[in-house]
């Protein structure tokens, strides 16, 4: 469990996280989303034991961030932004670093070490300096050195960036895997994250939470969760079709967009996909497409954040 | 403890990893050479001793004085620029078990570097009967006047994320310590300041702890006195990481 409690971070007068309180439970998979300057390096930093607050107190698992560092860091793997290390190191050397500071048996190490050289693919690059690693690479150390230790909880900031499609896929395949019994804290500002690996998500601007709901609670609160498109074949018929849906009981408005397709958003608490659909038959309209739209997380998170950019 | 030493077998093979090491040790030994057989007329004196003015242990304040800045101000300077230091203060260790270990790595560092001027030790026996009780002497108080200046020097890396201020402040920093107890400073002050401020001064000197120590004499007070200094310096240290992670 993570508690997070009236967390604040003033900067001089600068106020980068302002009052943040939220608990993680095991299990659960965390997106941190914000735009950018919106406090999400600055939370995890704190919570990771980087940074004192100003204001507030973070429990890891019962251990005071603050008061009792040493024992909170142990249940803690964390990536930085960035993925810092030492470049003149090797990845093997690096990591057999890392497990003597965070005091792995000397037994246990060995297996450890070719665990996570294997879920990370390392293999390839274990005797090469990481300076000449590509970014890819740079960053798979970066969360080799965060799951050396099978951490409880995992903070991760920005675990995907400078990764291709296939490394973005392998690694939140990975934290997807690692998900079950741990508390893992992912910052990103990639939506589509937030979607394939967590079953949370808090969107936060000015260091402030604006919203604190799961992926699905959020596509809901789009205006196009449960909207319906359709196109039509035959472009002159466009506008009588527009005409005949908006004046169904479940439709409370559309749009057209420049290529011609029709968006239908449902009054409150309606479903219109079976009514459009009926009335589409007994028309006879052409269509070349209907489907019924999920909420789009890119939308709410600009409503949400009202084009914070801060 | 095993954090302690985790960072410093980290810290030493990383000077190994790069040019660090093999350019400090071949100018060290370079100077060390130079200073003693040209200025300070090795061969003229006709004395097979390491101890006396102009000879080999007389230089090594001046050595230090830009040598070990050049060697401590990326102790902390370069994993605040890299980001490194985020690693660093996350993993479970104490801020002291992490500067012990930087300091002690940089400390052997700088032994190994002097322990490889040991020809010059066999030269003396081959040419003479020096004091060989005395060289160890030498040798023991250059290490803990090297531990003096590595301290300071790290205590400022650890200020600041640029490495030439780094440096140029410790320069600053250790010729400070250094001074008062040269003979020309002692000089020039005892015009204007009253003795008992000269001495006192002199006496906070790396130069007078230095002197007495390679002459042979291993008095507790100099000892003591390198000891809370490296001391101070250290615990200095903690609190500016402390006090300034981020930035």
């Amino acid at each position: 469990m993570i508690e997070v409690q009236g967390l604040t971070k003033e900067y001089g007068r600068f106020r980068a996280v302002d009052d943040l309180s939220f608990r993680v439970a095991p299990g659960e998979v965390l997106g941190f989303l914000g735009p950018n300057g919106a406090g999400k390096t600055t939370t995890m930093r704190i919570v990771a034991g980087f940074l004192p607050p100003t204001a507030g107190r973070v429990l890891v698992c019962g251990s005071d961030i603050e008061t009792q560092a040493v024992a909170a860091k142990r249940r803690i793997g964390y990536l930085p932004e960035g993925a810092p290390s030492y470049p003149e190191m090797t990845p093997r050397s690096f990591l057999e670093f890392i497990a003597e500071a965070r005091g792995i048996a000397a037994s246990e190490r060995r297996k450890r070490l070719d665990e996570v050289f294997a879920l990370l693919h390392l293999d390839r690059v274990l005797e090469q300096s990481i300076d000449t690693l590509s970014k890819g690479y740079r960053r798979r150390v970066g969360l080799a050195q965060a799951l050396l230790h099978d951490p409880e909880v995992l903070i991760l900031d920005e675990p995907t960036d400078g990764l291709d499609p296939n490394q973005k896929h392998e690694v939140r395949e990975l934290i997807g895997r690692m998900a079950k019994n741990k508390i893992i804290v992912i910052s990103t500002h990639l939506l589509e994250e937030v979607e394939a690996v967590c079953n949370r998500a808090i969107i936060i601007a000015h260091g402030k939470i604006l919203a604190d709901d799961t992926p699905r609670g959020l596509e809901a609160r789009s205006r196009f969760f449960n909207a319906v498109s359709l196109k039509l074949t035959n472009p002159d018929l466009v506008p009588a079709a527009r005409n005949a849906i908006n004046l169904l009981p479940e439709v409370a408005s559309t749009e057209l967009d420049e290529k011609g397709r029709i968006t239908a958003f449902p009054a409150p608490g309606k479903l219109p996909l079976a009514p459009i659909n009926a009335l589409a038959e007994r028309q006879r309209w052409p269509l070349a497409e209907l489907h019924l739209e999920s909420g789009r997380l890119d939308e709410v998170f600009r409503s949400i954040t009202g084009g914070a950019t801060a | 403890m095993s954090g302690v030493a985790a960072v410093f077998k980290r810290e030493l093979a990383s000077y190994f990893a790069t040019p660090i090491a093999y350019v400090f040790i071949v100018i060290f030994l370079v100077l060390a050479g130079t200073f003693m057989f040209f200025f300070g007329g090795f061969y003229e004196g006709g004395q097979a001793d390491l101890s006396a003015a102009g000879s080999f242990f007389y230089w090594h304040p001046w050595l230090y004085l830009f040598l070990v800045p050049a060697l401590s101000m990326r102790l902390w300077a370069e994993e605040r620029k890299s980001g490194s230091i985020e690693l660093l203060m996350t993993l479970p260790l104490e801020v002291w078990q992490a500067v012990a270990g930087k300091f002690l790595a940089a400390w052997a560092f700088t032994a190994i570097a002097l322990f490889l001027t040991f020809p010059i030790w066999i030269t003396v026996n081959y040419l003479g009967d020096p004091d060989n009780g005395a060289i160890v002497a030498g040798y023991f108080g250059s290490i803990l006047m090297a531990g003096g200046f590595l301290a300071i020097g790290a205590c400022l890396s650890a200020a600041t994320k640029n490495q030439v201020i780094a440096f140029i402040l410790s320069v600053v920093a250790c010729f400070l310590m250094l001074a008062p107890g040269l003979g020309v400073a002692q000089q020039l002050l005892s015009g204007i300041a009253p003795q008992w401020l000269v001495d006192g001064l002199a006496s906070l000197s790396f130069q007078t702890h230095f002197e007495y120590i390679s002459k042979g004499v291993i008095d507790l007070r100099d000892l003591l006195y390198f000891a809370l200094l490296i001391g101070a310096c250290l615990y200095a240290n903690t609190i500016v990481l402390e006090l300034k992670k981020a930035d």
